[in-house]
């Protein structure tokens, strides 16, 4: 599976990272060396078993269903570019 | 007075409580080392010198009434990827600029519980991504050694670079670190500290900025084995906020350390015998086992047949971890914003100037591979993989094996802009060999000390445990680190 220009730009807008059309290129090629590293996982056949899904046997825990923390919008908003009112401030979405 | 930046934690700890000195002295003694030293090293991103001292003078309270935590007075740096209340917090990123947390990351508050006083924040490879501490936004952080007659700079290894070179050069008495790929054990063999990764699920995750959450787990970095067990027994702990955690007792690590090996079976992966080895590291790697020998402990060859599938199904689960946990530098919650036409453009502007050029290209893979139509050729395959990985492990430890010895790293210290690693992004993740089947299997692994290349460079050795079973790694780590005749300070230049 090798990558094209256009992937690296639906990637780029996927991960919403501007790639600029210089950057293209060097993407394009970083990429494909690493899907290529990567490919040799195609040696293997994985038929049967079952993909990981806690590396320590384990069952997630459970807790009450209850508001147990919060209350400090203040302190959430704390670090936020742009707030008002304890709200975080983006640009208008809907016209 | 002797220089008290030269003690170890255990030494210091000693000192402290016999009231040889204060932790305030100590602290000061820090505090000018890194004045001193970090315009050279830049192993500090911040050093929070007025809240260290305010620390110091809180124990000193302590110390003079006999009381005090397990790390009482004892000042430490703490890798900028954990969360500090109110304090820089940044992972070494652009994008998190200015960003001062509300909250305390659990392991760091276990380490002020236990009376650990703060030097600072240390400085890391951007989001913990990389293996030489080259792609940090606050720029590259210097290896205190130097190949013998040459002047010229060293890459520390990475992520956690700034707490290893903090480390050996004096400049804390031991540091917080994290390790997703090697990322502990990689740059504590190349500056001659001890690091250990922890069983997953041993260190609480809350308050660490994420990278692959299913691979991050936090340790120490020390001068010695000892020490490493001291801090990681403050450090442990179930904790609730993270629901990875797992609910078992600590125990006292430290108390390990002199047990030896005796009567031990320690296995010798073939598999890591890679093609590429320097003769030095194979040297080094039997010596090592000539020591765990002469201590009483049984050597056996073993197989761990998936072992070169383990890097590449890294890449792929680290980096579809990375894409999604990273998701959240949006210019709107904390950090860097770039304003755009619009919302999207805010995103993408934002994430293009924020982001380096590493993270960038790891988010990009980790994309593509959970994007539609490849996550099932790609990401469950990993994962399968990581299935036959584990068991591997499993099988060995269920042979019989307490614990399995191989090379730390596959070379010494590296030059920093190394230009073979640098145009072939392959070559450096090919730094963790060694280490990433340990994070891929969730499993304990120390990296020691063990030698020098033949350039006066460190070279280290990993131990790898059973799950949940670190007082093995300690006891073997401190037989090798005892039959060292080798002294692993730095002789300084800066």
């Amino acid at each position: 599976m090798s990558v094209d220009a256009k992937t690296v730009k639906r990637i780029g807008r996927l991960a919403r990272i501007r790639i600029e059309e210089h950057e293209v290129a060097a993407y394009q090629q970083e990429l494909n060396a690493i899907l290529g590293f990567v490919e040799q996982l195609g040696e293997l056949d994985v038929a049967g078993v079952e993909p990981i899904t806690s590396v320590m046997p384990m069952t997630l825990r459970l807790r009450d269903d209850v508001v147990s923390d919060g209350s400090y919008p203040e302190q959430i908003v704390a670090n936020a570019p742009l707030s008002e009112d304890n709200f975080f401030m983006v640009p208008k979405m809907i016209e | 007075m002797t220089d008290l930046t030269k003690l170890s934690l255990a030494a210091a700890r000693k000192g402290l409580t016999e009231k040889s000195f204060t932790s305030s002295e100590l602290t000061r003694a820090y505090l000018d080392a890194i004045e001193k030293a970090n315009s050279s090293l830049n192993a500090y991103v911040a050093v929070t010198g007025e809240q260290a001292l305010a620390m110091a003078k809180t124990s000193d309270e302590k110390l003079a009434k006999g009381q005090g935590g397990a790390l009482e007075g004892i000042p430490l740096g703490i890798k900028d990827l954990f969360a500090t209340k109110g304090v820089h917090t940044q992972a070494a990123s652009h994008i998190l600029d200015g960003f001062k947390p509300e909250y305390e990351s659990s392991v760091t508050a276990n380490l002020w519980r236990d009376g650990a006083v703060m030097l600072g924040k240390l400085n890391m490879d951007e989001f913990a991504m990389g293996s030489s501490n080259e792609t940090s936004y606050y720029g590259n952080v210097i290896n205190p050694f130097r190949a013998e007659g040459s002047n010229a700079d060293l890459a520390p290894g990475g992520s956690s670079g700034g707490s290893a070179v903090a480390v050996s050069a004096w400049l804390c008495v031991g540091a917080t670190a994290t390790d997703t790929g090697g990322s502990i054990r990689q740059p504590a063999a190349l500056t001659g500290t001890v690091g250990i990764k922890p069983t997953y699920g041993r260190c609480s995750r809350w308050g660490i900025v994420a990278f692959a959450s299913s691979l991050d787990q936090a340790g120490p970095i020390a001068r010695t084995v000892e020490d490493a067990a001291l801090m990681i027994t403050s450090m442990a702990g179930f904790d609730v906020k993270d629901s990875t955690s797992v609910n078992i007792a600590v125990p006292d690590f430290a108390a390990a350390v002199e047990r030896g090996v005796k009567g031990l079976t320690i296995g010798v992966p073939r598999e890591y015998r890679i093609e590429s080895m320097p003769a030095e590291i194979e040297k080094l790697w039997s010596q090592g086992l000539d020591w765990l020998r002469a201590e009483g402990a049984i050597v056996r060859d073993i197989s761990l047949p998936h072992t070169k599938y383990a890097l590449p199904a890294y890449y792929i689960v680290a980096l579809a971890e990375a894409s999604s946990n990273l998701a959240r530098y949006d210019g709107v919650k904390y950090g860097l914003r770039v304003t755009g036409k619009d919302i999207t453009d805010m995103y993408e502007l934002t994430r293009a100037a924020g982001f380096g050029r590493e993270v960038k290209r790891r988010i990009m893979i980790g994309t593509y591979v959970l994007s539609a139509g490849y996550f099932d050729a790609y990401y469950v395959k990993a994962q399968k993989v990581r299935t036959l990985i584990k068991k591997d492990f499993d099988d060995a430890f269920h042979a019989g094996v307490d614990a399995i010895l191989t090379p730390a790293t596959p070379s010494a210290a590296f030059g920093i802009g190394d230009e073979a690693l640098a145009t072939d992004p392959v070559a450096m993740y090919l730094q963790d060999v060694f280490t990433v089947t340990v994070n891929m299997a969730g499993l304990p692994g120390i990296a020691v000390p063990a030698g020098k290349d033949g350039k006066g460079l460190p070279l280290g050795l990993q131990l790898i445990g059973k799950p949940f079973d670190e007082e093995t790694l300690f006891a073997a780590a401190r037989v090798i680190e005892r039959s060292v005749d080798i002294d692993f300070s730095p002789k300084p230049w800066w």
